[in-house]
């Protein structure tokens, strides 16, 4: 009854809200339905596993550097340059075998890999390490890491911390001082201007640096899991991964996926987009209009209107390639290679390719015009 | 972040009346008050002292030292580096202890003009085209930047923690800048001064050399490292085109490195290095058990690095410092800080050796034989050199007698010896610095104080000081700045005084052979108690506890636990820590006693610039001041912290780290 209250009045907020009406009128920003859009992309995907030199074929991350890809990996951090591995081990000073999150620091090369046992960073091949026990880091389980200016920005299992590796300074975020209800960080997302962090259970968390000041995004049917009125905000408060580019905020949950331009929102699910699930473990926008979705049913791609899908078919395990256009037709594209496995956990772009880490093996997206 | 304006007159000019109004004479010695070294959080390192505050104390009586004559006032140039113009006609010579560079004339040695710029200015060098000359002031965290047709200083630049070398990029648009409490490289804007980056370097980032399309530097204290392995350090390498680090060339077990050459051609490069040997007993000091003065020398030439021994069987040449490749590679020059003088090396001959031993032998003494070909006495404590364009001299900044020595390299001898303007005499302040740098008093003239304490600081080490039997008692070196007030030294509180430190408990232990007159011990512990506070860098902009810095020093003072259980006096971290340095100078049992420890009774060590200096507790176990009580404090016998959240503790070491 007390629920039923409750969604009742969300309801009737949600309606009165002078918002509302314009969220149902949302189109990502910028976008202009009648324009000419760019053919869908298409890839030839060549697929590194254990057979030709990845440490193991569970791959959690992956990040491009120039012509060096990172692969988080259950065994390790592998390095592919040039086509040759290097794989950084616990032996050499990594944290833990699992790598869980990469960051790139723009400014100088290093590359950041969170792990299950703390944060590492490797810098021309050597290996620093933050754990709970021998900094301030507040947990080991490192699930997203990011780094702006001086400053590296870590989601762990215990809240968010804040580096700044120029004074040595750990800031922790928790229940304690921010909006946060729980303190499952899933994944950050950082730039000048803003912060944003996952919180599994707690929806969006949003820093702004110039104010210092912090504030939450939650699902305002609560924990129903239902959808009382599209796009009134977040999809839902279990969220798995955030994207923030061009001023827009791309985020993922276990229940659909958002998109917020500081205004309006806008929400995927499978039934009235071309998500092939609900269940998107890691989210990349490439600009305000497009984003790339991992989701455990294969890789996605919206284009501010038209969506495709990239993976095995999920019975006969062919490479397919599925293509939604604005109207909902889907299509099929004949395609002769698909990304090593459909779960996908995540996306990182080198130039016009992708990188894609699957649960069984990298995949190396080459675009074919 | 702005940083408050770090300034320290103590440091140059500790004549001001305030501060001589303060003087205090206390057993024997002039003492100043630390109330205005505080103030300008100044700190105090000892060199000798790392004996002192580490090793065994060996009773004897001390019979009062004459009262030395004292005169804070005389402020020596100290050169420390040089550098020549391009024509060859001038020599600048950077001066630490008057804060100025000097420029003066190689034909006659006469001081045409002197720049004044920030205190303790530790590196020099000049823009690609040499229209600037930039000079890193590393106690006030800039960088001056000369014009050298004017000679005037035109700006000055924030850069980084204890800036202490620079560096220019050939295309003159990004300076580097070595910065040795920073542990990285800040990159500046060449035009602007504006901080673009920081690069991560080793730890103590110190010197550099660029040669085209890379920059090396290295640092003076080892790299973080496992409890009980040998040191490591690197060469950090750097591409000045994309201002990232490229590579790290490894410096396996070596702690302290210096300056670093390339030569011309780029195809072999130089660090000048030592090689402590902190994991064995230092029983055998005639087996040359506390450190090997090398070079790593790397490069085309060369193949894979390779470390190679300057000393001989039976004589050291201790702390190798400078270093200088001949034009034509022919020689490699290095000023031996320690033993005042220069090794010259025939580079032909060192490449030919280093071929037909393909092992390591860094340790083997008798290598050096094969390649150094002569030692060039010098004066005190010869630091930077440089060589003519030509390479026809040589010229050597002597620090501590404040000559420079010039040295023909064809007859490989002095052939002159300018003297800088400053005091004429020698004060027992000045005497007890040349002792601290000095390593003739050691047995063979293996090491001084300035080993372990480099610059007047610490090492990052733990040593076996075997005062109770091998592998026992193993402790971690100390910081030795401002120990007044600390007493008594060594983890085991065995120790009353420095004088006792340093006189006594050296006289057999470490030099085997001479010891110190009852002068030149009262010169040496007026040094030592001389050193100032370095400047604390983690203050709010307005030289304030930050926020979390309060926070955490309600923790340090609080008394009753989150349970609301009052703390027993002896468990809360002020009563220990107590006092302006951190330490009410007791021994307590904080639950550290490892099985090679002969008792669990440890002194309270002062928090003196605690961030700067770990490892930590007495036999440096801790990795990190966390790990003091996240893994080492099961019992809460280390202060009551185990009801600390992760909150409290990180407020608490932001604290500690202002102290």
């Amino acid at each position: 009854m007390r629920r039923a209250a409750m969604i009742f009045g969300t309801l009737l907020a949600l309606l009165a809200a002078p918002g509302s009406a314009r969220a149902a009128r949302f189109r990502p920003s910028g976008q202009d339905p009648t324009a000419k859009r760019e053919a869908l992309p298409r890839y030839r995907f060549v697929n590194y596993t254990t057979a030709n030199g990845l440490p193991n074929n569970h791959v959690y991350s992956v990040l491009v550097d120039g012509d060096r890809i990172w692969a988080g990996t259950d065994d390790g951090l592998a390095e592919l340059d040039h086509g040759h591995w290097k794989i950084y081990t616990v032996a050499d000073g990594l944290a833990q075998q699992a790598v869980l999150s990469l960051a790139l620091d723009p400014r100088t090369g290093a590359v950041w890999a969170g792990t299950m046992g703390g944060l590492s960073r490797v810098s021309a091949g050597r290996i620093d390490t933050w754990t709970q026990l021998n900094s301030g880091l507040s947990n080991n389980v490192v699930y997203g890491v990011a780094v702006q200016g001086d400053d590296v920005w870590v989601a762990t299992a215990a809240g968010a911390c804040r580096l700044n590796t120029r004074t040595g300074e750990w800031s922790l975020y928790n229940e304690r001082n921010t909006p946060m209800r729980e303190i499952w960080a899933y994944g950050v997302s950082a730039a000048p201007d803003k912060v944003y962090f996952a919180i599994w259970g707690s929806g969006l968390l949003e820093y702004t640096q110039k104010t210092h000041a912090w504030d939450i995004y939650t699902d305002p049917d609560g924990e129903n899991e239902i959808v009382l009125l599209k796009d009134q905000g977040l999809i839902h408060d279990i969220t798995s991964s955030v994207s923030y580019v061009d001023g827009v905020v791309w985020v993922s949950t276990y229940f659909g996926d958002s998109h917020y331009d500081g205004r309006y929102w806008h929400n995927f699910l499978t039934k009235d987009s071309g998500l092939p699930s609900n269940f998107t473990n890691f989210i990349k926008g490439v600009d305000r209009n497009r984003a790339w979705f991992c989701t455990d049913k294969g890789l996605a791609y919206y284009d501010g209107a038209n969506w495709a899908v990239y993976r095995p078919n999920l019975t006969t395990g062919k490479p397919e390639m599925l293509v939604r256009n604005a109207a909902g037709r889907v299509t099929q594209v004949p395609v002769a290679t698909a990304p090593a496995h459909n779960y996908i956990l995540g996306i990182d772009f080198q130039g016009n390719d992708i990188w894609v880490a699957t649960a069984q093996g990298l995949s190396h997206g080459i675009y074919q015009p | 972040m702005n940083r408050p304006k770090l300034s320290h007159p103590e440091r140059r000019k500790p004549q001001p009346c305030g501060l001589r109004r303060r003087r205090t004479c206390i057993s024997g010695f002039l003492l100043s008050s630390s109330t205005r070294l505080q103030s300008c959080r100044l700190k105090i390192p000892i060199a000798c002292a790392m004996l002192i505050a580490t090793a065994l104390f060996r009773p004897a009586p001390v019979a009062a030292a004459p009262k030395p004559s004292l005169d804070f006032t005389e402020l020596y140039a100290s050169p420390l580096e040089l550098l020549t113009s391009r024509d060859g006609s001038l020599l600048y010579v950077l001066c630490e202890g008057t804060g100025d560079v000097r420029v003066l004339n190689v034909a006659t040695g006469r001081t045409l003009r002197t720049i004044p710029v920030g205190h303790n200015p530790r590196g020099i060098s000049f823009s690609p085209d040499g229209r600037r000359l930039y000079v890193t002031n590393s106690w006030d965290d800039t960088l001056s930047v000369i014009d050298t047709q004017t000679s005037q200083v035109v700006a000055t630049w924030n850069a980084g923690w204890e800036p202490s070398s620079v560096a220019e990029d050939p295309a003159g648009q990004t300076l580097f800048v070595a910065d040795r409490i920073g542990n990285n490289v800040t990159v500046l804007n060449a035009a602007t001064g504006a901080v673009e980056g920081t690069l991560e370097a080793g730890r103590g980032a110190s010197y550099m050399a660029a040669a085209g399309r890379r920059l090396y530097v290295t640092h003076v204290y080892p790299n973080p490292g496992p409890y009980r392995t040998p040191p490591h350090s690197e060469i950090t390498v750097i591409d000045p085109a994309t201002a990232q680090v490229t590579d790290r060339i490894p410096l396996h077990s070596i702690a302290g490195a210096f300056h670093i050459a390339i030569s011309r051609d780029g195809r072999l490069g130089v660090v000048a290095e030592l090689h402590p040997k902190n994991l064995i007993p230092l029983a055998h000091v005639e087996h040359g058990w506390v450190f090997v003065d090398t070079l790593t020398v790397f490069g085309a030439d060369v193949g894979r690095p390779v470390e190679i021994p300057l000393d001989e069987i039976d004589r050291y040449y201790a702390m190798p410092f400078g270093v200088a490749i001949a034009p034509d590679k022919s020689r490699i020059y290095v000023t031996n800080a320690g033993s005042d003088c220069v090794t010259v090396i025939d580079t032909r001959r060192l490449l030919a050796y280093i071929r037909a031993h393909r092992r390591p032998f860094a340790e083997d003494l008798s290598a050096s034989a094969h390649y150094v070909i002569a030692r060039i006495p010098v004066g005190k404590n010869p630091r930077g050199l440089v060589l003519s364009r030509q390479g026809a001299w040589l010229c050597v900044a002597n620090r501590l007698d404040d000559t420079i020595s010039v040295i023909s390299t064809h007859t490989l001898e002095v052939t002159r010896t300018f003297h800088l303007a400053g005091p004429t005499h020698v004060t027992a302040l000045r005497r007890g610095e040349q002792t601290f740098y000095s390593a003739q008093y050691s047995f063979q003239g293996q090491f001084g104080c300035s080993n372990c304490h480099i610059d007047s600081t610490f090492d990052g080490l733990q040593w076996n000081l075997e005062p109770s039997g091998f592998g026992r008692n193993i402790v971690d070196n100390r910081l030795i700045e401002s120990l007044r007030g600390t007493e008594p030294f060594k983890w085991n509180g065995m120790n009353p005084s420095i004088s006792v430190e340093c006189g006594p408990r050296t006289e057999m232990f470490f030099w085997r052979s001479q010891n110190y007159d009852e002068r030149t011990l009262s010169d040496l512990v007026l040094y030592i108690r001389s050193l100032p506070e370095r400047p604390v860098r983690w203050l709010a902009a307005d030289g304030q506890l930050t926020p979390a810095q309060q926070r955490g020093q309600a923790v340090f003072q609080r008394t009753i636990d989150h349970l609301g259980q009052p703390i027993p006096e002896q468990n809360r971290c002020s009563y220990c820590h107590s006092g302006p340095k951190g330490t009410i100078q007791k021994s307590f049992d904080v639950g550290t006693k490892s099985s090679t420890d002969s008792s669990g009774l440890f002194d309270t060590p002062q928090l003196t610039s605690i961030a700067l200096t770990a490892p930590y507790l007495h036999d440096g176990r801790a990795q990190t001041l966390e790990e003091i009580w996240t893994l080492y404090n099961p019992h809460d016998q280390h202060g009551r912290t185990s009801d600390l959240t992760k909150d409290e503790l990180n407020d608490l070491i932001q604290y500690l780290r202002t102290r």
